[in-house]
């Protein structure tokens, strides 16, 4: 198991140093857009001086990299700092934020990931029938479409027409775990809908690769039923894509989601950069990229970890 | 008849219906209980189809066009999947080639070998893991009891072939299909493996169709054999009748292969070049050890030995390809640079490669003139109207016609012919020193004979230096001047050609040339006793 630590360790390394270098790319960014926090904020008939004034408070006259570092030291020993907008403390901001992130995100994988991959093994039992052909043509339809545009179509279908479901996803508003799950039922349809047919073609191809080998005839030759060769034999050897297209998927749940957020009016996180970014309000910029670059990491971290480990022959090599 | 399989008139296709290509067609066989039939031919006669056919079972494409298989009353042309699954594996077994591939390798042996038991309900889980052990055991594997929980990864090919056989007498099928079961084995451990499966054969009564291209081999496990070409049937006679006198030409022809030898070399050459106490290393694996080696000008120098006996940890420290730890490498008496970048111009040219598989050496994706012009402008300056002069004559060296083949891709061509444009582009360089990693080893017996006679030629019309890697020993006594004879990375034995195969000095030479299968039925019996004896021997110092 000692090169399962070592990669787990260097890839955790890897990652704090991706996350400086992300935090920093962020804050050059921020510095870069034009327009001002203060004038933003005190609005077009603020005199010079209090403009000043506003900006010395929020130490926004300091030379560039002097806040940065200002913020660093912060952010090393936890502090995230004020939202300069509101005021209010960054890790307040983000917690309800990013507790409806997860909930969104969560809700679609639970659902989309199972299906994705029990769709996509069906597809390659049964290469080429009406029923592999339906669901590619189906899962690539869905991909086709802009996401806003299935999000309307959704609304129109099952709020409009039907009345099922709410246009507008007011998780906060909701009392109980079904209610949230009836509310935010529309924003997760559209996202399963994106996200499914990657995973789908991906664990198809992936199983489709694998039959090749000798041992799947071999095991044809020994009597085992077709269904059992796909799950038994193909699969375990197919693993480590179909983990990795999982992996990105749900880091798109996570990180990539901020259309819909908007369509649904969804209070979760990408709707909180939108606005952050267009009040320049660098310390809640800084601290939802930094979680999204996590996300990555460590879910690419994740799936390279649970790839080996289906791999005996990786997993054994001490 | 009593018969247990019945072959008829049998045609397999692929392709398009309308314009099939056939890939067996009129096939008779009949296999009585208990019986061993041999199926011998080059790739591509159609042999390996025949024995799946005999499962009732086509690989994808292909289809039975014609004809019936009856395995004890059971029409398995006509038969459902659903009847073929509950024959497959419990009645009829399969041995495929490569035990390192057709065992999944995400599963322990133990598990996979319980598979089929527990699937035709013949033993319950446990009944199998002791019925394991006890085939793993008379397959003479080590350790049985616990060899069974280790993954593929972790057993070697011998090992992997055996537990396979075992695999495959799980649930005591009446017939077993073993397709080219030792073809990927070293020849020690190729009789170890043969043994093993004809006494477990033999004790259960199985009867076998052994698919090989190997006469040798076949004529040790088969009571009857039958030749095949181009999907059919050249001629049927029991083993001794083959083997003392084959009446169809082609099938003489196949006996005769064994026949091509160089001339023995007179006098003594300069050595071109040198190896002085050349070691080398994987991660702290010595792969070379000490290595001191004269290679002489204009002569075939062979390095025989087992896998992971180091041969080609020295073919890739000559070619710079791989730095020696310790030593050096010399090239007419001056110093070669460890690695081939260091290396000059000239030297680069002087020392080529020609390669085990054309296939993965050459670029599906170019012609043959890309593939010859690039080498040849690269190595030779030379231009325009020169080059493709120079083009047509490698081709012409090559004994393939430009005009026919200069503007095919690689994949249109085949194997033999690949490999003929692998030595093409090693000869673009115009070098005077050619490594050939194990380059018959892929062919068939026929076609392995005229790159083998090519070779011969170039090297008396080019004065070409070649050190020869191969594992087969026949292919030594054709075309060696010297032989090496390599075991854990080191030199064991060196000498003329004569001189190693007619009075070898070490134990392990003298195992190594034992191991090679010689025609007449009694061969693998003295084989394994001898192998036996020299083992004892070569333990014993």
């Amino acid at each position: 198991m000692t090169r399962l630590n070592k990669l787990i360790l260097s890839r955790l390394g890897l990652g704090v140093v991706t996350l400086f270098a992300v935090s920093a790319l962020m804050f050059i960014g921020i510095e870069l857009l034009p327009g001002d926090l203060a004038q933003q904020i005190l609005g077009q008939s603020a005199t010079p001086e209090t403009l000043a004034a506003f900006r010395a408070e929020l130490g926004l006259d300091l030379p560039p990299h002097v806040r940065y570092l200002d913020w660093l030291a912060g952010v090393v020993q936890g502090d995230f700092g004020q939202s300069l907008a509101s005021g209010r403390e960054v890790t307040d901001l983000l917690s309800t934020r990013l507790a409806n992130t997860m909930f969104l995100a969560g809700y679609a994988a639970v659902i989309a990931v199972p299906i994705a991959v029990s769709l996509g093994l069906l597809a390659a039992l049964w290469r080429n029938s009406i029923f592999d052909r339906t669901a590619n043509i189906g899962a690539l339809s869905a991909i086709s479409m802009p996401e806003f545009f299935v999000a309307y179509l959704l609304i129109l279908v099952f709020s409009i027409k039907l009345g099922w479901f709410p246009t507008l996803a007011r998780i906060d508003t909701a009392e109980s775990l079904g209610q949230a799950l009836r509310v935010t039922f529309l924003p997760a349809l559209t996202l399963i809908m994106v996200v499914i047919a990657h995973m789908m073609r991906m664990t198809r191809a992936a199983i489709i690769n694998v039959l090749a080998a000798p041992y799947i005839e071999m095991a044809r030759l020994k009597g085992v039923p077709r269904w059992r060769v796909i799950l038994r034999h193909a699969l375990p050897n197919a693993m480590a894509p179909i983990i990795n297209v999982i992996a990105l998927n749900l880091a798109y749940l996570i990180v990539g989601v901020v259309v819909v957020e908007v369509v649904f009016s969804y209070p979760g996180l990408g709707q909180l950069l939108v606005d952050a970014v267009a009040s320049r309000d660098f310390p809640v910029v800084q601290a939802v990229g930094l979680f999204f670059a996590g996300t990555y990491i460590l879910l690419n971290t994740g799936a390279d970890i649970l790839s080996i480990l289906s791999n005996p022959r990786l997993r054994q090599t001490g | 008849m009593g018969n247990l399989l019945t072959i008829r008139d049998l045609r397999l296709e692929a392709g398009p219906p309308r314009a099939p290509k056939v890939i067996l067609e009129g096939l008779d066989l009949d296999l009585d209980r208990g019986e061993v039939l041999g199926l011998v031919g080059e790739s591509g006669a159609g042999k390996s189809s025949a024995g799946l056919a005999a499962m009732g079972f086509t690989r994808d494409g292909v289809r039975i066009a014609g004809g019936g298989i009856q395995f004890d009353g059971i029409d398995l042309a006509r038969a459902s999947q659903g009847q073929l699954r509950r024959l497959h594996g419990r009645r009829i077994a399969y041995v495929a080639q490569s035990a390192a591939a057709s065992f999944n390798p995400a599963h322990r042996l133990i598990d996979q070998f319980a598979e089929g038991p527990l699937l035709h309900g013949t033993a319950d889980a446990g009944a199998a893991r002791d019925d394991a052990r006890a085939l793993y055991r008379q397959m003479q594997l080590p350790n049985p009891d616990q060899i069974g929980f280790r993954y593929p990864h972790e057993v070697s090919g011998g090992q992997l072939q055996r537990a396979m056989t075992a695999m495959a007498m799980a649930c005591r099928p009446d017939l077993i299909i073993f397709d080219e079961p030792t073809t990927a084995l070293d020849v020690t451990t190729q009789i170890e493996v043969l043994g093993a499966m004809r006494d477990i054969t033999e004790r259960y009564g199985t009867a076998a169709i052994y698919i090989t291209h190997d006469l040798a081999v076949v004529s040790q496990m088969a009571d009857r054999i039958t030749v095949m070409r181009h999907g059919r049937e050249v001629e049927t006679q029991p083993t001794q009748r083959m083997l003392e006198a084959p009446e169809e030409p082609y099938t003489r022809s196949l006996w005769a292969v064994r026949g091509i030898q160089k001339p023995a070399a007179t006098g003594s050459a300069p050595p071109l070049l040198t190896l002085e106490g050349a070691s080398a290393q994987y991660r702290g694996f010595k792969a070379l050890d000490g290595i001191d080696l004269a290679l002489a000008k204009g002569r075939t120098t062979a390095v025989v030995g087992e896998s992971g006996s180091g041969k080609s940890t020295l073919a890739k420290v000559i070619a710079g390809l791989m730095a020696p730890s310790e030593g050096r490498v010399l090239w007419e008496g001056a110093p070669l640079a460890g690695h081939h970048g260091k290396r000059d111009k000239r030297q680069l040219r002087d020392i080529q490669m020609i390669y085990q598989m054309a296939d993965t050496a050459l670029n599906p994706r170019h012609t043959v003139r890309e593939t010859l012009e690039r080498p040849v402008g690269f190595f030779t300056g030379l231009r325009g109207a020169a080059r493709r002069a120079r083009v047509r004559e490698l081709m012409e060296l090559i004994e393939l016609d430009p005009e026919e083949f200069l503007d095919r891709r690689i994949p249109e061509l085949s194997g033999g012919q690949k490999q003929r444009i692998g030595i093409a582009r090693a000869l673009a360089a115009e070098p005077r020193f050619i490594i050939c990693d194990e380059v018959t080893s892929a062919l068939d017996q026929i076609v392995a004979e005229g790159i083998l006679k090519l070779l011969i030629r170039l090297q008396e019309e080019l004065g070409l230096s070649y050190m020869f890697i191969t594992h087969d020993l026949a292919t030594v006594e054709a075309i060696a001047d010297e032989v090496v004879v390599m075991k854990d990375g080191q030199i064991i034995e060196a000498g003329a050609r004569a001189q190693i195969f007619e009075a070898p000095r070490q134990a392990y030479t003298r195992r190594l040339l034992a191991s090679v299968p010689q025609m007449d039925a009694g061969w693998l019996d003295r084989a394994r006793r001898d192998a036996a004896e020299a083992k004892s021997l070569e333990a014993a110092g």
